[in-house]
């Protein structure tokens, strides 16, 4: 790679820019820690994400979002720049509810990568990460130009120079 | 069939709703483009894209077992979604079809598309546990 070390790919920074618009703004995702190859964030608790009636319980569908894009940040940050990604398969083992009123929090290995393909694995939990709600497993695959690389604003956090 | 439907507050905060229209009597959903589903600049984010799949699938799982006069409580146990091509800036729409029915455990697939019905952007295969209340 020809990127800086300096402008290594940051998540705490890249998510700035990631979670002010966009699907995981209106969901009010926040990044909470990294790793080399792992980035953690978090899903807060929100009354209108409810999946049932009767429970006051988050439902799954925001947590796959969570998932989803905590996986693509574990692979900007393992591969050190942000190179596009999309997602080819996505699975989702659910363990059990979360919590009532709880945030979750989704934290994402991504354990290989390929030039075309990045494996991830992960775990979405409430209050003990020994407890999961869920635990994924991911295959993405890098793809073409993201009009993103080219913002001039987002150079340092995605690590670009 | 689908009017007894009604979608959980996540789908509708979603902007998600059922079109009206059915395919193998389940319910179609769609959902408008916008920045509530955006992830990279135009597309879909697949996280938007799943909830999508998941709507249409507990939608579906639901139709049938008002069907069978059945009204359990539905516990997801998985889903895996498939993504076949990028959604684009348009409205998506998502039928599910129920491969199994069974007294404890239903499996659905489910199908997402755009603008061309014969060409999917996702799919997806869930397994509900199906809890019957006690009487």
């Amino acid at each position: 790679m020809n990127t800086p070390s300096t402008l290594r790919f940051d998540a705490r920074e890249a998510s700035k820019w990631f979670f002010r618009h966009g699907h995981t703004g209106w969901l009010g995702l926040r990044f909470t820690d990294q790793g080399d190859n792992w980035v953690e964030l978090e899903l807060p608790w929100r009354e209108d994400l409810l999946g049932d009636a009767s429970r006051p319980v988050l439902a799954s569908g925001p947590i796959i979002s969570l998932m989803d894009m905590a996986s693509g940040m574990a692979i900007w940050q393992t591969r050190g720049n942000f190179q596009p990604v999309a997602t080819l398969d996505l699975r989702v083992d659910y363990q059990r509810p979360a919590r009532e009123r709880a945030s979750v929090r989704g934290r994402v290995e991504c354990y290989r990568i390929t030039r075309s393909a990045a494996f991830v694995r992960g775990v979405a939990y409430d209050d003990d990460i020994a407890d999961p709600v869920a635990h994924v497993a991911g295959c993405f695959m890098t793809i073409g130009a993201d009009p993103r690389e080219g913002n001039p604003a987002l150079k340092g956090a995605l690590g670009h120079e | 069939m689908s009017e007894a439907l009604e979608l959980p507050a996540y789908a509708r905060s979603l902007g998600l709703s059922l079109t009206g229209e059915t395919e193998g009597g389940m319910p179609v959903l769609t959902v408008d483009f916008g920045p509530m589903v955006e992830g990279r600049p135009q597309h879909f984010h697949g996280g938007a894209t799943a909830g999508l799949l998941e709507n249409a699938g507990y939608a579906a799982l639901r139709t049938a077992l008002l069907a069978a006069g059945r009204d359990p409580l539905l516990k997801p146990i998985n889903i895996t979604v498939q993504y076949l091509a990028a959604g684009k800036s348009q409205a998506s729409f998502a039928v599910g079809r129920i491969t199994r029915l069974g007294r404890r455990n239903a499996n659905v697939t489910v199908e997402a598309w755009q603008a061309d019905r014969s060409r999917p952007i996702a799919t997806a295969v869930m397994n509900i546990l199906m809890v019957e209340a006690q009487p």
